[in-house]
């Protein structure tokens, strides 16, 4: 018996006569509109066409990191999938908790039967990123996977092995968990922490409350009240109907509170559903903070009392005595009074941001007279060389303000979310303790043993042993595609001398996958059992229930099954599976959550009740962030090295003495405004033009990107402002060429007023397609071909959105 | 008979497409066919100052728009084969496959351009309101997929009943042209039908 025979489909997929007999009863609330629906039940005909069908209804999710995870009830005829209808359960009024998959997942039927799945096992046989490979067998593929792992860990050490970060089509409890435990158990595998999505913000975070990149719920935001977010779009970056676009729509309808997004581009957050958009120079909200900190101070609206009990280096006298003595505060900074002698009036500000001087005076005066006011961000000021310190920046101003701990404030960090708590599947003790920033991995594999705590974040030990030899990069694309200077890591890893072995798991040949010496077909989380919880969402909390839609098909094979063959290879069978399978671990996963929330007074369903219903919500209590820290200071002190907020970090000054770092690379104890490097001054008469990249609904990173039923409704196309295209004789839908330092993208031109001057803004996501051997120009408009390698100063993070460069008509 | 329509929710839609795409897929739509279009309307003027910031008047909305069933067909009266009807029970505009010859004057036609002609099968084919979906009592599926809920469907009746009269704005054509079975919630920022000031900001995703 199989894995996928021993599950619980049977007892929850069903067979009606009718595809429209589940339509009936999943359209709950609906009246029969044409007054005929029980014809169509009681006959098993189409009402309009008189064919017979049979169709079988599975629930599954879809599986990308988008940060929602929406429900899928797939159509399923002679085992393949017919249409897609999401979740149709409960109410359909906004406000009401419904999984309802986005424009991706409603496409991913074309996407799962797309003729250029991989099928087969692959080895390569031209040069390392060649992209040319013949099909093996899986008996071929895992000796030589199984062989390979054993030399290189013998040879080089445990510090040589990596599982690389990924985050494809993969959510859900399982992800890339096998691989790791099946590192773990033979001997370790050097660490990652942070990612490409959060890094700077969360070491924002982390220094400034303890930790956490999440704030308030959208829900706590009170009638008529202001919410202003900067770089925050939940319509563009968590488009599930289960997530925040939808949440914010609903309270955005129910309160009337009045909306300003601060962004470079305006937004599908700020359309047709009113509020302001305030355009800003990319990478300088950090002066913009300042300047509305300056009037705040100013004119007497800071909460002094605020500040003085729960905040440490706003003034002289809440400075740590380290400090004291040094006109090291905040407010000297501001006013000033501190080391650079420079007031951070808005007519500095308005100079850097291109934000008129009047329009920042307005903002801090309604930002003071909005009581409360709702201050958050989104990921997109913290993907810059000066990430770490504009997030900081940003949340000084609800400090500032003391709109921080009740309903409708939020302590300037992104959204926040309820979760239900699932676990995922046990990776097990890792014996290597050394952890490295995500985006240190290049030069992990170039000069590995140079790596230290002081120039690189190395964490866990004072520096790396030895180099990246070996990746096992599971349904991941950041080899190349989703991570920085295409040109240069091609260079990287086209050098076999380097990493040694290089092993990928996945659906597509993506650009990542052209650089593996070995590349196995994995099955996607809808053609497995697989349960997930809902993603980012302020008003719901769910787990889906998802079954495989069909037998897996060709040589596609799970992950989880693929690990346990290799550990019998290398000796540690056993311990790898506990005598369990895929099913049993997720049956336990979920069990476990079940028995902890039902402590919590929460009524999960059992297994078997969730799989006969496929999906289980409930609506939480909104998030009110920070509340019982500013109930009492001294009994919820932050773990924060005060316990306080820190404006002013004694940890950060402390690095700022002992850390390695170039001239233009700033940590600071204060977040003041740092330009940090490739920002606006950066730019010369050769690169005039900043170019930063955004999330776009057409695909999820690269995920779906190679789904061309949606790239024809969405296009993937460059946003250029009118007075930019006309100075250059661009029309819009024209091709042109963007191109910098780092290499040349073609992409098609939209000339549009919803971006500002100087700025061009390209979707992220889409897949490199250059002719690597030649002129390596990249036809497929990646935006990564143009991205500079640099980690940032303290996160030592990816610098996704700063980069300048020029643009002309191809 | 009973007239079936559409409602549209200006001030929810974000433009994100999934009515869109959830049609292509329920009804297996080649790449070039939407039965459903986003319009993205917009325009503005950018203007820097002494002191070298911006200003503008930018201004952005989106509208969905499928085929409105309309109560004035003009594909209907232009059809040289006479292969477009009504529905006597629901009020669908609906082009016979049998006389349908695909020369594409509905398209041509119709200023919502609802009707395409499938150039594998040579026939025009549009929106049907998901008239099986119907049947049994569900939403069309657009209506069902919008994340924001920014979409109805019911007895056009009860649709203006609860949302209003209003069914045009900018860039739809003029109502009067074909009496659309369309309730518009305008857009926050929604411009008159006769609106100069804005254009059609994606007309190559309008398929």
């Amino acid at each position: 018996m199989t894995n996928h025979e021993k599950t619980s489909v049977s007892r929850r997929t069903f067979v009606k006569g009718s595809a429209l007999a589940g339509l009936g009863a999943a359209a709950m609330g609906t009246a029969s509109l044409f007054g005929c629906a029980p014809a169509a039940e009681s006959t098993g005909e189409l009402a309009d066409t008189g064919e017979a069908v049979a169709d079988t209804i599975v629930w599954t999710h879809c599986a990308v990191n988008c940060g929602s995870c929406c429900a899928l009830q797939c159509h399923v005829q002679d085992g393949e999938i017919k249409y897609v209808e999401s979740d149709n359960t409960g109410s359909a009024e906004l406000g009401e908790p419904q999984l309802r998959a986005c424009l991706r997942g409603r496409s991913i039927r074309r996407w799962l039967q797309s003729p250029d799945r991989l099928n087969k096992p692959l080895k390569r046989v031209g040069k390392r990123g060649e992209g040319k490979f013949e099909e093996i067998s899986w008996e071929e593929a895992l000796d030589t996977i199984a062989s390979e792992m054993k030399r290189i860990r013998e040879t080089y050490g445990d510090e040589a092995m990596t599982s690389h970060y990924s985050s494809g089509v993969c959510q859900g409890q399982v992800q890339a968990n096998p691989v790791k435990r099946l590192l773990n158990l033979t001997g370790g595998f050097l660490n990652y922490y942070g990612s490409y999505s959060s890094a700077h913000i969360s070491a924002a975070g982390t220094y400034t409350y303890g930790g956490g990149t999440y704030g308030s719920s959208f829900l706590t935001i009170q009638p008529g009240q202001l919410v202003v977010l900067f770089g925050d779009s939940p319509a563009d970056t968590r488009m599930g109907g289960g997530g925040h676009t939808h949440d914010f729509a609903y309270i955005r309808e129910t309160t009337d509170c009045r909306v300003i997004t601060i962004d470079p581009r305006m937004t599908d957050t700020t359309c047709g559903q009113g509020g302001e958009w305030i355009p800003i120079r990319p990478g300088t909200d950090g002066a913009l903070c300042a300047a509305l900190a300056y009037e705040i101070i100013n004119n007497g609206w800071a909460d002094e009392e605020f500040l003085h009990t729960y905040c440490v280096g706003y003034d002289e006298e809440t400075l740590p005595e380290s400090a004291k003595g040094k006109n090291a505060s905040y407010k000297d900074y501001i006013l000033g009074t501190g080391p650079d002698a420079t007031p951070k009036t808005p007519a500095w500000a308005a100079a850097i941001t291109l934000i008129p001087e009047q329009r920042i005076i307005d903002l801090a005066r309604e930002m003071h007279e909005s009581d409360p006011v709702y201050i958050g961000q989104g990921y997109g000021p913290q993907r810059r060389a000066n990430g770490e310190i504009t997030a900081r920046a940003i949340m000084v101003l609800p400090q500032l303000l003391g709109q921080i701990g009740k309903p409708g404030m939020n302590d300037g960090r992104r959204e926040g979310c309820a979760s239900v708590g699932l676990g995922m599947l046990p990776t097990g003790e890792n014996p290597v303790t050394t952890n490295i920033p995500t985006f240190e991995w290049p030069n992990a594999i170039l000069h590995g043993e140079e790596l230290t705590a002081l120039n690189a974040g190395v964490q866990g030990a004072d520096k790396m042993s030895s180099s990246i030899k070996f990746i096992w990069n599971y349904a991941g694309n950041c080899l190349t595609n989703q991570h920085s200077d295409i040109n240069l890591t091609h260079d990287i890893l086209a050098d076999e001398s380097l990493v040694e072995f290089i092993v990928t798991s996945e659906v597509f040949m993506t650009d990542s996958a052209k650089y593996s010496d070995i590349i196995i077909p994995d099955l996607t989380s809808q053609e497995q059992i697989s349960i997930s919880s809902d993603g980012y969402s302020d008003n719901m909390i769910a787990v889906i229930f998802g079954a495989p839609v069909y037998e897996p098909k060709f040589e596609r094979r799970g992950i989880y099954e693929v690990c346990a063959d290799l550990a019998e290879r290398l000796g540690v069978g056993d311990e790898f599976t506990e005598g369990k399978t895929r099913e049993d671990w997720l049956r336990e996963i979920y069990d476990e959550a079940r028995t902890a929330n039902a402590e919590k007074g929460m009524d999960m369903p059992t297994w078997d009740e969730g799989y006969a219903m496929g999906v289980w919500k409930m609506k939480p209590e909104p998030i009110v962030k920070l509340a019982d820290f500013v109930e009492d200071p001294v009994a919820n002190a932050l773990p924060t090295p005060s316990g306080k907020i820190e404006i002013y970090s004694e940890t950060l000054a402390g690095f700022e003495a002992t850390w390695e770092l170039a001239e233009d690379e700033v940590v600071t104890a204060l977040p003041i405004y740092d330009p940090g490097f490739l920002g606006y001054e950066a730019c010369t008469e050769e690169y005039p033009l900043q170019i930063t990249g955004f999330h776009y609904k057409a695909h999820t990173h690269s995920s779906y990107a190679n789904n061309e039923v949606i790239q024809t409704a969405a296009q993937h196309v460059a946003w250029v402002n009118p007075v930019d295209a006309e100075a250059r004789g661009i029309k819009d839908g024209d091709t042109i060429r963007v191109f910098n330092d780092c290499g040349e993208i073609r992409i098609e031109a939209k000339v549009t007023p919803r971006v500002i001057p100087g700025n061009v803004s390209i979707p992220q996501g889409m897949w490199h397609d250059a002719d690597m051997a030649g002129d390596r120009v990249d036809h497929g408009g990646c935006i990564n071909t143009l991205t500079k390698y640099r980690p940032t100063p303290l996160a030592k993070a990816n610098p996704q959105h700063s980069n300048i460069g020029q643009i002309a008509k191809a | 008979m009973t007239q079936y329509g559409f409602h549209f929710d200006g001030t929810r839609c974000t433009g994100c497409k999934t009515c869109v795409l959830a049609c292509k897929d329920k009804n297996d739509l080649a790449n070039d066919i939407n039965f459903r279009n986003i319009h993205e309307y917009g325009g503005g003027d950018w203007t820097q100052d002494a002191a070298g910031c911006w200003t503008n008047d930018a201004f952005v909305y989106h509208v969905s728009v499928a085929c409105n069933h309309c109560d004035k067909p003009i594909c209907m009266a232009n059809c040289p084969q006479g292969a477009i009807s009504k529905d006597e029970e629901t009020g669908e505009v609906k082009s016979d496959p049998e006389t349908c010859i695909g020369c594409g004057t509905c398209m041509n036609s119709c200023p919502y351009g609802a009707p395409k002609v499938d150039a594998e099968q040579m026939k025009s084919v549009k929106c049907n309101m998901c008239a099986d979906r119907v049947a049994a009592g569900a939403q069309p599926i657009c209506v069902e997929a919008c994340p924001l809920r920014a979409l109805d469907f019911g007895d056009i009746a009860d649709l203006r009943a609860k949302y209003g009269d209003l069914s045009e704005i900018a860039p739809l054509p003029a109502a009067s042209e074909t009496e659309p079975n369309l309730v518009i919630t305008a857009p926050v920022n929604g411009k008159p039908v006769d609106d100069k000031s804005g254009a059609l900001l994606n007309p190559r995703e309008i398929l």
